[in-house]
């Protein structure tokens, strides 16, 4: 009688493990298909174009070259992504700093206060990060308010050159991804234990002392993601130094876009494409080797 | 202990004048924007009288709400495909197991950390290599891939919290799969695809680069048109629409707040009646 209990088990079991196979294969079906198609194959069609040449009239010829690999260590080029570098940098490291302050904040106060705050933080750039990009236009250009309040104040005598300037440049980057690098930050600070903090304290550490060997490796993983999710989009990102750069400040996005509008090089912009992911999933390996977690840059 | 209190204080005023430095640094472009709106001039650059013009213009001018239309349809027909692809997704990876199980789980998360203009650029090409020609249905495609990371990830996270055993019972009960993922797996983790939606609507409504790379020369969509206005230096209607749009998010907001503070005050209440 147990025995056979036993066995009904085991077969309604086995039963149900043919059934789990089947839904597993559905539920899967949509996503698999979906990357493959939509997501691996692009990244394929990518480096195939990266080693093609370059047809007359932006046509492409289906000649196999490492040409426009070569092309990206012209200096011209290489201007353009030592500048990236830079500027992505600078923004990275200014979000940061504005942005912990503001994330810790977030997370000491009542929950229902922080849940307003996060609202009001990105709200923005739900309306339109665009249209208030080119607000910056209008504040930061010769005659623009931030000129016309400082020269009423008596704080400058001559308006200053602040539109198309880099300064310009990592202000609206800042402006756009502040937001984004916050909320990691706000959710690892918000997980972090006070009583870690009590201890410290309680064992004569000052509060500086506590601050850096006790919340800020604990905190650091929201750092990283904060990192992450500044650089990646900022160095891609040309719609502000389109419009707050001058015609100095380009970016690896920006040159890439002309290769798909006025240059019409595909296979150029293809190669800067690859580079460009290629140094990117290297930041995102040492992200993970470091015990980053992927799905902390989505939240 | 009295200085220690004292020092707590100062401490708290320079946080709180801080956080209000930076959302005046927030939101400054936000009121130029408003204020421009409303502005006479054109130039847009100096203040010249208040006009309500351009929002009359906006009403009247009906090639901006059929941008608007586009915006929206796009908006919602990535996000209806996004939430199922990533939604099943997240449920079926959870415990599938096959051959490239990995790099499927690893693809997913490409979107998010490649710059999108070489996703753009990348989903151009295909449609480009095997002749699609561009249409709504290739901005739409890409950006699904793009928001579907987001609805993945937040339905995984949701998943990681729920406790397997429920599923377990109500197989047990006799309760088929589908019946058991639409009436015990897809409630519990409602929260994480209704956040996941959310992000991945609004991402698509302000979305430019992915969506200009795969729109073909009839289709404009708002950000898209936003942007050729502002290259050509003529904002004011786009003011317009975007103080609209602000007034709204800001009035759902208030709803909302109201709506808490109420709930607060009617458990509050229940809470002293019990107690009585």
């Amino acid at each position: 009688m147990k025995n056979n209990t036993a066995d009904s088990v085991k077969k309604h079991k086995e039963k149900r493990s043919a059934k789990a196979k089947i839904s597993s294969v559905v539920m899967c079906a949509p996503i698999t298909i979906w990357s493959v198609l939509f997501i691996l194959l692009p990244v394929a069609m990518l480096l195939f174009m990266s080693f093609m040449t370059k047809g007359p009239l932006g046509r492409v010829l289906y000649q196999f070259t490492f040409d426009n690999y070569a092309e990206i260590l012209k200096p011209v080029y290489l201007v353009v992504v030592k500048q990236s570098f830079i500027i992505a940098f600078w923004t990275t490291l200014l979000t940061i700093l504005l942005g912990y302050p503001l994330a810790a904040f977030i997370a000491r106060v009542k929950k229902k206060t922080s849940g307003v705050l996060t609202v009001l933080l990105m709200l923005p750039l739900w309306v339109s990060g665009l249209v208030i990009l080119y607000s910056f236009v209008v504040i930061l250009n010769s005659s623009g308010t931030l000129n016309s309040f400082l020269l009423a104040l008596g704080i400058i005598k001559e308006p200053l050159e602040l539109l198309y300037t880099n300064f310009a440049v990592i202000l609206g980057m800042v402006y756009m991804f502040l937001p984004f690098a916050v909320l990691p930050m706000y959710s690892s600070i918000e997980k972090l234990d006070p009583g870690l903090m009590e201890a410290s304290k309680d064992l004569g550490a000052g509060p500086v002392k506590t601050f850096f060997k006790v919340t800020l490796p604990l905190t650091s993983p929201g750092i990283f993601a904060a990192v992450i999710l500044t650089f990646i989009p900022c160095i891609g990102y040309y719609m502000v130094t389109d419009m707050l750069g001058g015609g100095t400040s380009m970016m690896v996005g920006n040159l890439i876009y002309r290769q798909y509008t006025i240059a019409r090089n595909w296979p150029f912009g293809a190669a800067l494409s690859i580079i460009l992911a290629m140094i990117i999933l290297l930041m995102v390996f040492i992200y993970t080797r470091f015990g980053g977690d992927l799905d902390d840059l989505g939240a | 202990m009295e200085k220690k209190r004292g020092k707590k204080k100062a401490a708290s005023v320079i946080a709180k004048i801080y956080v209000i430095l930076l959302f005046i640094f927030i939101y400054a472009p936000v009121v130029v924007m408003i204020v421009f709106s409303f502005n006479d001039s054109r130039a847009n650059v100096v203040w010249s009288g208040f006009t309500l013009k351009y929002y009359k213009k906006l009403f009247v001018d009906s090639g901006i709400w059929e941008v608007f239309g586009t915006t929206l349809l796009i908006a919602v027909i990535s996000t209806l495909i996004g939430v199922f692809v990533g939604t099943t997704g997240a449920v079926g990876l959870r415990s599938a197991k096959f051959k490239g199980k990995k790099l499927i789980m690893n693809t997913i998360y490409f979107p998010i950390v490649i710059p999108e203009i070489v996703l753009a650029v990348a989903t151009l090409l295909v449609f480009n290599l095997s002749n699609v020609s561009l249409s709504i249905g290739t901005i739409i495609i890409g950006n699904t891939t793009l928001v579907l990371p987001y609805v993945y990830i937040t339905v995984k996270a949701r998943l990681a919290g729920m406790d397997p055993s429920i599923e377990e019972a109500s197989l047990d009960l006799g309760a088929d799969r589908l019946y058991t993922f639409l009436h015990v797996t897809l409630p519990a983790i409602m929260p994480g695809v209704m956040s996941g939606a959310f992000m991945a609507f609004s991402l698509v409504l302000d979305e430019l680069i992915v969506t200009s790379f795969l729109a073909n020369a009839e289709t404009t969509t708002l950000p898209m048109k936003v942007y050729s206005m502002i290259k050509k230096g003529i904002s004011p209607e786009i003011n317009a629409l975007t103080t609209l749009i602000f007034a709204f998010c800001m009035v759902c907001l208030l709803i909302y707040l109201i709506k808490w503070a109420f709930d607060v005050h009617k458990v509050k209440k229940a809470r002293a009646n019990a107690m009585l």
